[in-house]
């Protein structure tokens, strides 16, 4: 359900791009999507492959970059990506840190013809 | 047909972004601060309000948004408590968005509204993603759910400005250590405080108020 929305909205995205490059066909469209963002590959997947037919994206190939959760530790500075849910620092043992990458969740580029 | 790259570094939700920014300058021009109230299915937010309307009482000019998946039964309790409401069933949904609430506001007597709260789709997940127009952010976990969540849901625990744990009268029944739930999402949100409470006894109620005041002063 959640995808449905998300969906339209990254071809709404690449569509109105590849317009103004006067492009015939979308043929691939790349995201940047953070492991924190909360948005399931397949679930996009699927709802592309439903709303894509008759559009300039109809065919086009979905690449998800991801990027993992990248925090830096409150105590001491430290920079680590920490295993799912466990965000205890590897260096000195304190909870948690402030995220530096990971929330991500954009289209990066496209490609058309 | 030559093909080529073009780059686009658009933010997916910059449809919804946009319209939550002019939700938040309309909410401004009318000098209202905006609460949006996040949690799992039956934490407690419907109580947790109507049990805050009561205390601030004439104080406080308030005005509520309900979001739920369907059904009326939430605003109705609002509305019996002499407050302006509007449901919005989002028909399967699981989140509000900021279209819904731009409609929602439409029909709120805005000049008569100081203290708005936006009542999210019970959910830990979505709502997080999906920003309205607000000033601010409340999650609620209740004591029953356990004081594992933080890290189930990070970004819900990330992002808000203050974390309420409510049904605190149910601790004598239940595992949930207060003092790691505190370390968890400190570690995850150092800057919202944690206030444990119950909307049933008022314990705990003080905090909360005071928070509210702080922020409806802040702003």
């Amino acid at each position: 359900m959640h995808e449905l929305p998300v969906t339209e909205g990254i071809l709404r995205i690449a569509i109105e791009h590849a317009q103004k490059a006067g492009a015939s066909r979308i043929t691939d469209i790349h995201l940047v999507i953070g492991d924190l963002a909360g948005f399931v590959d397949d679930s996009i997947q699927f709802y592309f492959d439903m709303l894509t037919p008759g559009t300039l994206a109809e065919g086009a190939k979905l690449h998800f970059h991801r990027v993992a959760t990248r925090l830096r530790c409150w105590e001491c500075g430290h920079e680590f990506s920490p295993p799912e849910r466990d965000w205890t620092c590897p260096q000195c043992g304190a909870t948690g840190g402030e995220v530096l990458a990971g929330k991500e969740f954009y289209v990066e580029s496209i490609e058309i013809e | 047909m030559e093909r080529k790259r073009i780059p686009v570094v658009e933010r997916i939700l910059s449809a919804n972004d946009r319209l939550a920014a002019n939700n938040r300058e309309r909410l401004q021009r009318h000098g209202i601060t905006t609460i949006n109230i996040m949690s799992s299915p039956g934490a407690g937010k419907t109580t947790l309000l109507l049990a805050t309307i009561r205390a601030l009482g004439e104080t406080c000019k308030i005005g509520v948004i309900e979001g739920d998946v369907a059904s009326q039964v939430d605003a109705d309790k609002i509305a019996q408590a002499g407050v302006p409401v509007v449901q919005i069933n989002t028909g399967g949904g699981c989140h509000l968005d900021a279209t819904m609430v731009q409609q929602a506001l439409e029909a709120l007597p805005l000049d008569e509204i100081q203290l708005l709260f936006i009542e999210n789709v019970g959910n830990l997940i979505c709502p997080a993603g999906f920003d309205l127009g607000q000033d601010y952010n409340v999650a609620l976990l209740s004591v029953p759910e356990g004081h594992d969540k933080p890290y189930k849901y990070p970004s819900m625990f990330e992002f808000v400005d203050v974390v309420l744990v409510t049904k605190t009268d149910l601790m004598p029944y239940m595992d949930f250590e207060l003092a790691e739930f505190r370390r968890l999402v400190q570690g995850l949100n150092p800057r919202a405080p944690v206030i444990p409470l119950s909307a049933r006894t008022g314990e705990g109620m003080e905090a909360w108020l005071e928070w509210l005041k702080t922020a409806v002063k802040g702003k």
